[in-house]
């Protein structure tokens, strides 16, 4: 623009003579190079039927297999679900709430689980909540990393609304609606032989959490001491690291039915076993009308039992043999010779003229 | 020199002129200044609008009155004729101007106003003058009012910057919306990211754009710096001394030596040339390279004798932007000195071959004409990008859809757990503790306004699907298509040294769509490089056998007839040896008068500076024997043509000041007194130059157009046998400059009289109260020119070739292939309009001419009608309100028409008949006639019909348009298209500044358009859908995710993977496959034009593609929302595990869509694209490795499972599997020209065939 008139000085004799201006010409000029004249070594794909064909039928190849697998694998796995929120209340009780909240009545209830098919050990016990939104904005956001984590920020409290402090402003520990949920219904087996089938509850949460996000140094303060109790109360006495229970129930689910490991059962269990199930019911599911479930499972190379993923995988590879077979059979009926003009819209044109 | 005489004024004369001078000169003479005296001598071929029938029927009278009482008689007669011209030319562009402003809205008519604008206080009135004060700065300056020679190009200084730079990029719609979403944000109810989070992409992209704003403003500053600290010697307290720029002020003396720049605008008060004569470079003003004379007025050259006797008052008019005019007076020694745009010299000017010069400031700092003008020509807006607002709204409305989902499903929920809120244990409406808040209300707000709230956190939480990414990664793209724009070795002009430039950023993939090509033709199609073929001399036509070049001649001649020393002229020139026979040979005569008269006049009629080897002109005198090298410099390539064919013929200029010329005949040196100078303008079409002779006798000397000139010839002689002579002289020439102009030669005719000394006096004394004159004096000189160009004697004509460019023919060839309609919009006559066109191959044999030359309305309207009933023009079934819907009708329809076997079409019409189409209701008739044929030629049309023209097709159709063209008078024209391409020729660089795209030849176009154009085109269109695609399928990706979590607008992902999702994980793609995508090589592309009607048929981009692109979204998000969900429907995943899995499969998923899609893998695309997916991955790594988080340590959980593997596997797979098919299916049975064309070039078989059928389509 006009004011490059700063950039003046750089060319005083451009117009009198009209040579010498060549260097600065030739310097002007761009210089060649691969890149800039975009003619840079490239790989150029086109879709001919041999890769559209390859390509299907590569991924029917990969995914059948798979598929069939994961469906072995799912197979394998054994799974006892019971239900018992709806049995393990009385009757004759309408209020359930009023029930399940009165602390003073004992909750325990005893369910019997037959063993479908061997299970090997480690049998993994989890409790499986339905209806029960962990994953909504206000209860995911209740809680205070720092504060589980670092003994000094215990008056940190800041996102832990509406369970942040008790009457009397005292910081609780931990803090927030998540902890104060926590799940307290309790299992015990025994098996049909009358051995006493011990529950190993240890190492049941993540070992990052354990180690990194709950001190070793926090304890539980001031927790479940309002009138309102949430859940399970915390032994003061030990640190939050080894809270497991806790640290399993604060890794939120993602999902509103969601199991959370309560424990591993070491013992390999055979076919038609029957399990006694002593368990207090304590966990107040009613108000929502939120199921609650007993599992018993073991797993495989693959985790739980679930044939989502063999089926899909089976049946997309099926769908991939099916393209490749489906354009095969284009391909050899009506092939379009690839690069033929007739085909260019001016050409075709001319032709329908 | 102009000698000081009484002024004799004429009441009479002035009274009967002035109403009809007037009536021209506020509207017509607009029209030159608008386009900044672009008419110039370069345009003068053509001419014969002004059909001026001036005849003084008063050969003999001498006396004044006698004038003034022969005029009368034809007063009706100049009445008409006038009134004729006005319409003719002038109210066509007026109206072009007014019906701009009423049908363009925006920017554009701003644009129009804002130059109309500029040229109303073209005349100031009296009152409205700047004085200044020579040597008297403080007196000048009395009320500060002037600003001093500061100038600051910056936009801010250090403190303004940041209030100012955020002001200023706060204009973006994006950006307030960005910040809109930020602030929803940091609402306690609606915080839905972290507040810093949320921050994050508004202060990414301040930042970016700030940073870049500051870097060009600290070069700006820097240079600002350099140039306000540059020194000058300036006239203080006595003598010369050094002062910095910065420090001069109105009303100073300066004195600046060769080769310096001169700091502020300043009237020349002396040189070291003691004529007063001053040579300046304008390079930095207008780009013109060559030399310039201005010339200080010889009455204040003794002020700079003396030192230190500066004084007077200059009377100038206020700071304004023309950088052709300028209009002052100064009263010095109680003489009242007019002064004009040749006593100035502006800022930004060098001093050239003259020693030194002294001048006092006018106009400093900001208020110089160089500031002044440094506006940033306005920008457009590709048409691409206003469908993509289109799309953006529909996007707006699925974004508002889904909102009001959430915020529905928000509100039922809430309804239905009404009696549950409170005991919730996800919930809880109230405060359980028992302290102050006891009881109360938590983060609740009444089910109204929580299903408000929900709305709200929900347009945070898709926020992305406006793709406000999308605009800064067009402008990279942008940015990036440019560079190998102007990086091609391809456009770039060795000759002239330039290099293809882009100047606008934002309409590169406009180029790959354009249907309308206007081109200039002087100087675009052609090379503006004059040469001198052909003259008419007294009814004989010379030039027909060239031999040898002139020097060679000169050689050879015998030494008796060309004895003067050689003049080494730049360019040679081809001689008739009959006119040099004529010129030189002892045969007197008539025709030998002629012909010296005829020489003289080429020589002596002009602006041309001759520039001798030797610095100083008087030493020529003396180096008889040596050979001397001339070169002219002059504003006109005609001129300088001219010149030179004069010289060579023994008419050699050597000497050029404002008094007097030196011409060197046969070595006779030659010194002609300059009385008075009337330059060329475009209503008169002519320059005439009033000289004495060394005996005393004067004579006037016209050139000018052919209509112009022979309309004032003196065809009233008494004697009989002279009057048969003269008119057969004049029909001959006429005959020949038929001829020439049929060969496509630019003619000029060159005519004399001898003046008498009555005439003389009455003409001078006019022309000095006219060059004195402060208001109007364009108009005034005019009058005094009117008095002595009339009852000439014609001497003959010239004939001028206009070289073609290099690869026009081919070029425009290959354009019209690619379904380019080319229409020719020129100055020239009709005759070299289409001359050109048929070397150009523009025009065939076989081509059927509609020429459409119409006097009046009624003329005009029924041409058109004859025209199209005759060629069975259907009138195309277009209204406005159905134009974007049939869009595609139109394009087949257009097609059908164009294609059809009827003869092809040529559409030949002047700006006359124009007058009377453009903008009437003749309009729709034209458009229809013209959109039909293949070939439109407008000839005669003036600067703003051009634009007016491409109006035409802008306002009535879709298309795209492109304007080309190297001078001025194709600005209008060039702003007004779409695409606005300049060439940097050798008219100056107005082109180019208000191009959008510069380059050295018209043949670039070729490339431009079918290989960049195409290029661009394609990788934008598909830029825009992938980006639309990209964010929408996170978007629905989310929002079935919030389905799941009781309509609570809970983000799987964590804060930073949202934010980098569009900004780190998927944008280095995306930009560099907009950069270097491409689908065909430009060979092919080259070989097979037609592959540009991809573009024509909007086939990268078009709302089909775009719902086709969303549906193809919604399976895809639903794949990735549901494959995890079934796959983990009784687990016990955690909410981070399965964001994580999210964020990983949908970063997989795009990047792969998009590499399934490229056509062209280099090194840097491989890199981009799967180093986005393990920088992606890296991130994760990295966020999760914090352990503040909550989702510490979860990919390393996640990893080590094989679920979490096969998922991501089948989303890949499954989502992309239609697509792919779809994809398939489609190649095989409708291949797309584009497809066909790289299966042939790919697999290597070009079969001849294939080329054969092309080249037969194209017959």
């Amino acid at each position: 623009m006009m004011n490059s008139t700063s950039a003046s000085p750089a060319e005083p004799t451009i117009s009198v003579s009209g040579d010498g201006t060549d260097a600065r010409r030739n310097s002007k000029r761009p210089k060649y190079s691969r890149f800039t004249q975009q003619e840079l070594p490239a790989c150029k794909p086109i879709l001919t039927p041999q890769w559209v064909i390859s390509i299907f039928t590569l991924v029917g190849i990969i995914f059948v297999p798979i598929g069939v697998a994961a469906l072995l694998a799912s197979n394998d796995v054994v799974e006892i679900v019971d239900r018992y929120e709806t049995e393990c209340i009385p009757k004759n009780i309408s209020d359930k709430i009023g029930y399940i909240q009165n602390p003073a009545i004992s909750k325990k209830c005893t369910r019997v689980l037959k063993v479908p098919k061997d299970m090997d050990k480690p049998v993994y016990v989890y409790y499986q909540l339905d209806n029960f939104y962990q994953n909504h904005r206000r209860y995911v956001k209740s809680r205070n990393d720092q504060q589980l984590r670092d003994k000094s920020k215990a008056n940190e409290t800041s996102g832990c609304d509406p369970e942040k402090t008790t009457a009397n402003g005292m910081p609780i520990v931990p803090c927030g609606l998540i902890a104060w949920s926590l799940f307290n219904d309790t299992y015990n087996f025994t098996h049909s032989n009358g051995e006493t089938l011990t529950v190993n509850k240890k190492d049941i949460s993540w070992k990052s959490d354990r180690n990194h996000k709950f001190g070793s140094d926090v304890f539980p303060k001031n927790f479940q001491n309002g009138t309102l109790k949430g859940g399970k109360t915390l032994d003061p006495t030990v640190p939050l690291s080894k809270q497991e229970d806790l640290i399993v129930w604060m890794r939120t689910a993602a999902l509103p039915t969601f199991r959370k490991l309560y424990g591993r059962i070491e013992v390999d269990l055979k076919e038609n076993d029957t399990i006694t199930v002593e368990l207090e019911n304590n966990y107040n599911t009613y108000s929502f009308g939120g199921k609650k479930k007993l599992v018993l499972s073991t797993t495989s190379w693959l985790g739980g039992k679930n044939d989502f993923l063999g089926i899909a995988y089976i049946s997309i590879g099926g769908v991939c043999f099916f393209l490749a077979t489906l354009f095969t059979i284009v391909y050899l009926v009506k092939p379009r010779k690839l690069g033929d003009p007739s085909y260019l819209s001016w050409n075709s044109n001319r032709l329908m003229q | 020199m102009t000698p000081e005489r009484p002024l004799l004024h004429s009441p009479q004369i002035e009274a009967k002129f002035s109403p009809l001078l007037q009536s021209c000169s506020g509207k017509g003479f607009s029209v030159r200044d608008k386009d900044l005296s672009l008419l110039h001598i370069g345009d003068s071929g053509d001419s014969d609008v002004t059909s001026i029938t001036e005849q003084f029927h008063s050969a003999d009278s001498h006396f004044f009155d006698q004038i003034v009482l022969e005029c009368s008689p034809q007063e009706s007669s100049h009445l008409v004729s006038w009134n004729a011209m006005e319409r003719q030319q002038i109210p066509s562009s007026l109206e072009i101007s007014s019906s701009v402003e009423g049908l363009e809205k925006g920017s554009k008519s701003h644009r129009i106003r804002h130059k109309s604008v500029q040229f109303d206080d073209l005349f100031p009135s009296e009152d409205n003058t700047r004085l200044i004060y020579i040597n008297d700065p403080r007196k000048t300056n009395e009320k500060y009012e002037f600003s001093g020679n500061e100038i600051r190009t910056s936009k801010y200084t250090f403190i303004t910057f940041l209030p100012k730079n955020l002001f200023i990029q706060f204009h973006r719609v994006a950006y307030l919306y960005f910040l809109a979403i930020a602030g929803l944000n940091q609402l306690p109810p609606l915080a839905v990211f972290g507040r810093t989070v949320s921050l994050f992409p508004l202060l990414f992209v301040l930042c970016v754009t700030a940073m870049k704003d500051g870097y060009e403003d600290w070069r700006r500053h820097r240079s600002d710096r350099n140039e306000n600290s540059r020194d000058a010697q300036v006239y203080q307290f006595g003598q010369f001394r050094i002062k910095k720029w910065k420090n001069i002020h109105a009303g100073e003396v300066v004195k600046i030596f060769c080769d310096e720049t001169i700091p502020c605008d300043m009237v020349l008060l002396g040189t070291s040339d003691p004529n007063g004569v001053a040579f300046v470079q304008t390079m930095n003003l207008d780009g013109e390279s060559n030399l310039k004379t201005r010339y200080a007025r010889l009455e204040t050259t003794p002020m700079c004798a003396e030192v230190g006797s500066y004084s007077g008052i200059i009377r100038c008019e206020q700071p304004n932007k023309n950088i052709y005019e300028f209009t002052a007076n100064m009263e010095y020694n109680g003489h009242k000195i007019s002064l004009g745009p040749s006593n100035i010299i502006l800022r930004g000017c060098q001093v050239k071959n003259t020693t030194w010069i002294i001048g006092v400031v006018v106009y400093a700092g900001q208020e110089t004409k160089a500031m002044l003008n440094s506006a940033i020509s306005p920008s457009k807006r590709s048409k691409l990008e206003s469908y993509m607002n289109r799309e953006t709204l529909w996007l707006s409305i699925f974004l508002f859809a889904m909102c009001a989902v959430v915020a529905l499903g928000m509100g039922l929920w809430l309804k239905d757990h009404e009696p549950q809120l409170d005991s919730l244990p996800y919930y809880r409406r109230r405060y359980i503790t028992n302290g102050r808040e006891n009881g109360k209300y938590f983060k609740f707000y009444g089910i109204p306004m929580e299903i408000f709230f929900s709305f709200l956190s929900s347009v945070i939480v898709f926020q992305i699907m406006i793709p406000i990414s999308l605009y800064i990664t067009m402008e990279l793209v942008r940015l990036g298509q440019s560079y190998f724009m102007i990086e091609d070795a391809q456009m770039y002009d060795g000759n002239s040294g330039s290099r293809f430039q882009c100047r606008s950023l934002n309409i590169n993939e406009d180029l790959g769509q354009i249907r309308y090509i206007f081109s200039d033709k002087t100087g675009t199609l052609t090379e503006n490089k004059m040469e001198f073929q052909r003259a008419s001399v007294y009814g004989r036509d010379y030039g027909t056998s060239l031999k040898g070049t002139g020097n060679l001649m000169m050689g050879e001649r015998s030494s008796d007839v060309l004895r003067h020393k050689k003049w080494k002229l730049k360019s040679e020139i081809n001689l008739d040896t009959e006119l040099v026979e004529l010129l030189h040979g002892d045969v007197p005569g008539m025709e030998r008068t002629a012909a010296r008269e005829f020489f003289l006049t080429l020589a002596a009629c002009n602006t041309v500076i001759p520039i001798t080897s030797s610095l100083s002109s008087n030493s020529v005198d003396l180096a008889c024997d040596e050979d001397v090298s001339i070169e002219y410099q002059g504003e006109s390539p005609d001129e300088q043509a001219l010149v030179a064919a004069a010289s060579a013929y023994g008419f050699t200029l050597i000497e050029r000041t404002t008094g007097h010329i030196v011409i060197d005949v046969n070595g006779e040196m030659l010194r002609l007194d300059v009385l008075g100078l009337h330059e060329f303008d475009s209503v008169r079409k002519r320059m005439s130059v009033v000289i004495r002779f060394p005996d005393n006798a004067i004579k006037v000397l016209v050139k000018g157009a052919d209509t112009s000139v022979l309309s004032i010839l003196n065809h009233q002689i008494d004697n009989g046998s002279c009057e048969t002579e003269s008119a057969r002289i004049k029909n001959m020439t006429e005959n020949h400059l038929n001829n020439y102009s049929l060969q496509g030669l630019r003619t000029l005719v060159v005519a004399a009289r001898d003046l008498s000394g009555a005439e003389l006096e009455e003409w001078q004394a006019k022309y000095e109260e006219a060059s004195t004159s402060l208001t109007e004096r364009a108009n005034k000189l005019r009058q005094a020119a009117a008095l002595i160009e009339c009852q000439l004697n014609l001497l003959g004509a010239t004939g001028i070739e206009d070289k073609l460019q290099e690869g026009v023919p081919e070029t425009i060839e290959s354009l019209r292939q690619a379904g380019i309609k080319v229409w020719v919009l020129t100055g020239d006559k009709q005759e070299t309009a289409i001359s050109i066109a048929l070397s150009c191959r523009l025009l065939t044999d076989d081509m059927h001419q509609i020429i459409i030359n119409g006097t009046s309305e009624e003329d005009c309207r029924l041409l058109l009608a004859n025209a199209k009933a005759k060629h069975g023009v259907k009138p195309l079934i277009y209204t406005e309100g159905s134009k974007k819907l049939k869009e595609g009708e139109f394009i087949g329809s257009m097609e059908k028409v164009v294609g059809s076997g009827n003869p092809s079409l040529a559409l030949i019409i002047d700006g006359n008949s124009l007058v009377y189409i453009l903008e009437k209701e003749l309009e729709p008739d034209l458009f229809e006639l013209a959109t039909s044929c293949r070939v439109v030629l407008c000839c005669r049309v003036a600067p703003l019909q051009k634009a007016g023209i491409v109006d035409l097709i802008k306002s009535r159709s879709n298309d795209m348009t492109l304007a080309i063209g190297d001078g001025a008078n194709d600005v209008s024209m060039i702003q007004m298209a779409d695409v606005g391409v300049g060439i940097c020729g050798q008219e100056g660089r107005q082109a180019v500044m208000a191009s959008d795209f510069a380059m050295g030849q018209f043949r670039f176009l070729k490339r431009l358009l079918l290989v960049h154009g195409h290029w661009n085109y394609q990788r934008v269109g598909y830029l825009v859908l992938y980006n639309f695609y990209r964010n929408a399928v996170f978007v629905l990706m989310l929002f079935w995710y919030i389905l799941q979590t009781a309509f609570s607008t809970t983000s799987a992902l964590t804060d930073w993977s949202s934010v980098f999702y569009s900004v780190i994980y998927t944008s280095v793609p995306t930009i560099v496959v907009g950069i270097l995508d491409k689908d065909l090589s430009h060979k092919t592309l080259l070989l097979y034009p037609k592959l540009y009607c991809s573009g024509h048929r909007h086939e990268s981009y078009n709302l089909h593609l775009f719902w086709i692109t969303m549906l193809d979204t919604l399976w895809q998000s639903l794949v990735l929302f549901y494959v995890p969900f079934f796959a983990y429907r009784y687990s016990t995943i955690d909410i981070w595990s399965l964001g994580s899995l999210w964020t990983i499969a949908v970063v997989v998923l795009v990047n792969i869509h998009l590499a399934m899609d490229i056509r062209r893998w280099v090194l840097i695309t491989h890199l981009a694209t799967w180093g986005s997916i393990v920088v992606a991955c890296l991130c994760m790594v990295a966020l999760d490795s914090i352990p503040s988080f909550p989702n510490y340590w979860t990919i390393y959980h996640l990893i080590s499972s094989r679920t979490y593997w096969l998922a991501i596997l089948l989303i890949t797979v499954l989502a992309l599997l239609p697509r792919f098919a779809c994809k398939v299916i489609w190649q095989t049975f409708w291949p797309s020209d584009i497809q066909i064309a790289r299966e042939a070039a790919i697999m290597g078989k070009f079969p001849n065939s294939f080329g054969l059928k092309l080249e037969q389509d194209v017959r």
